[in-house]
């Protein structure tokens, strides 16, 4: 009797498990049927050539080209700005300051991707955009400027948080080594650190800019609803995530073309974040075993 | 000697770079804030918290709104929480080193990197065209459950993680079984950082607004939902919205709304820090 219940006990958690398969599968499933149906009435050649996206407009263009653009202009632009600062607060928390002082500073920086980011959305367009206009007159009140750097800003504890704990996981005997040979530790930290906790450190970039390809709120309402295959950061621009909330709001019938659009963009965004987090995976295993 | 000097002025000056990237990001944070406070807080009164929505940036409120991010956040809590907890006891104690449990790893790890607005696309095709939910409640709730299922798992099996392996010994030592030890101890010595991790899952959800936007939940809503078949809004869409309008009244409707929906993460922050250290506290 207890036999009997303990392996339906155990069947009932393993369902539960399963459950994230199913999940996968159904994203890839529901992702590739709708972009087959969309594939059926674009040529996918038209789809990754054609440098104009208009599919709500009746003269009807869809090369995701401009929605790519538009995204990898504002990722680039947070990883910019989010990595040398990133980078920098991981290695002073983890070499210069007290150790007491990591304890309180961790949570408060990690306070910066709790905040919903609809709201940096705000910031980006009231606050950022504003300011920057000050300097760069012919700025746009929509773009990728301050979009991207507002990005930036939510992503610094992605990579400081994971820097600094492939950092503080480096062999104390290293330090010890450069430090008994004179060195400095900022002549540490670059020369023997940053290169012994490399893999943990690409893997945090890595998974930043996953994020950053990924947010969808702050570049839908900072950076504009205008796709354009441009790299001027002074413009509108759309990402597809953004175009995805565009048509969302709007009344789109289901089973049209348009509506057959989000999941053609969506599959596209799905192969990009895939891959990063595919990568970052493979990095944090062999990682692991090189240290255990 | 030179070289040394020049190190050492170099060594002092990143310190103070490290300093001034530190704090930059908080100092921006508090700027916001502030910002935010001094465009909102006069908006904030009890009529703003109960009034419906309106036309007129002035007498707009979010009462709907805020009772959709309740309904949501109740409704996902029920689904995602025996699920994830689960799927997590399943990995920690049952499953570990089998073929199936390195596949299960590697697809939760996968899942916790797909952006939000892909699950707003799952949700869209297969809770509210094929099972026929509609935009309802419901299907804004199973969406958002999906989405925080990977982080419940992962915070669920650190907490299982942290219990001491004696605790472990001594129940299967006195005769329990692997249920029996489970439910009775790991569990309750689990308790605190399983909170901790579903607190902070919880408090990403209230603020989640693209997966929501994609499987049609709308800005307008007339009445509070009354059923989990009801159509509904949430806070982050109420405000999405407000920012969108050219009128200046709505902004400030917006940075009022935002100063409710922080304080709402941020206690829920608070509350998940408090309980994680009581936790570590009594788990050593």
């Amino acid at each position: 009797m207890r036999k009997l219940k303990e392996s339906v006990i155990e069947k009932g958690l393993q369902a539960s498990a399963l459950v994230t398969i199913l999940v996968t599968v159904g994203i890839i499933l529901v992702l590739s049927i709708e972009a087959i149906n969309f594939f059926s009435e674009v040529p996918i050649t038209e789809f990754l050539t054609d440098t104009q996206w208009t599919p709500l407009y009746s003269d009807k263009h869809f090369g995701i080209l401009p929605l790519l653009s538009g995204t990898l202009l504002t990722s680039f632009i947070a990883i910019l700005f989010a990595v040398p600062v990133g980078l920098s607060i991981s290695i002073y928390i983890s070499e210069y300051a007290p150790r007491s002082f990591r304890k309180t500073i961790k949570p408060l920086l990690e306070l910066l991707a709790a905040v919903p980011t609809v709201v940096y959305g705000f910031f980006a367009l009231t606050v950022v955009t504003p300011f920057l206009q000050t300097f760069i007159p012919s700025l746009s009140g929509f773009n990728s400027l301050s979009a991207g750097l507002v990005m930036g800003i939510m992503i610094i504890p992605f990579i400081s948080s994971l820097s600094e704990d492939a950092l503080h996981a480096v062999p104390n005997s290293l330090r010890e080594a450069a430090y008994g040979m004179g060195s400095t530790k900022l002549q540490n930290s670059f020369r023997v650190l940053v290169p012994a906790a490399s893999s943990g450190i690409v893997v945090s970039i890595i998974l930043a800019i996953s994020r950053a390809i990924g947010e969808t709120m702050i570049v839908a309402i900072a950076a504009g609803q205008q796709p354009r295959l441009t790299f001027d950061p002074t413009v509108p621009v759309e990402t597809i995530t953004a175009y995805i909330v565009q048509v969302s709001l709007g009344d789109v019938q289901h089973g049209s073309l348009e509506y057959r659009t989000i999941f053609a963009a969506g599959i596209t965004l799905f192969i990009f974040t895939f891959l990063l987090n595919t990568i970052s995976y493979r990095i944090r295993k062999k990682f692991r075993e090189k240290y255990e | 000697m030179n070289n040394i000097k020049k190190n050492r002025i170099f060594d002092q000056l990143f310190k103070f770079w490290g300093i001034a990237c530190t704090f930059l990001g908080l100092v921006l944070l508090i700027i916001f804030i502030g910002s935010i406070f001094i465009d909102g807080i006069q908006r904030i009164d009890w009529d703003f918290i109960t009034n419906l929505p309106s036309r007129k940036a002035e007498r707009a409120g979010i009462y709907t709104a805020l009772m959709g991010s309740v309904w949501i956040l109740l409704l996902t809590t029920i689904i995602a929480l025996p699920i994830g907890i689960a799927a997590a006891i399943y990995l920690e104690e049952y499953a570990k080193e089998s073929k199936l449990a390195s596949l299960l790893e590697v697809n939760i790890s996968n899942l916790a990197g797909v952006p939000s607005i892909i699950y707003g696309l799952l949700g869209l095709e297969v809770f509210v065209r094929i099972l026929q939910m509609g935009a309802s409640v419901l299907a804004g709730s199973f969406t958002l459950a999906l989405l925080i299922l990977p982080i419940v798992i992962v915070s669920t099996r650190e907490a299982l993680k942290a219990v001491p392996k004696s605790i472990r010994d001594a129940s299967f030592a006195m005769g329990a079984s692997k249920w029996q030890t489970i439910s009775k101890q790991l569990l309750p010595a689990s308790f605190g950082g399983i909170l901790t991790g579903i607190i902070l899952a919880l408090s990403r959800a209230v603020g989640e607004t693209a997966p929501l936007i994609v499987i049609g939940a709308l800005a307008y809503v007339p009445f509070a939902p009354a059923s989990p078949m009801d159509e509904f809004s949430v806070l982050p869409i109420q405000i999405f919205n407000w920012i969108s309008r050219p009128q200046h009244g709505f902004e400030v409707n917006a940075a009022a709304a935002i100063i409710i929906l922080l304080l709402i993460t941020f206690i829920m922050n608070s509350i998940a820090v408090y309980f994680r250290n009581r936790w570590q506290k009594r788990l050593k």
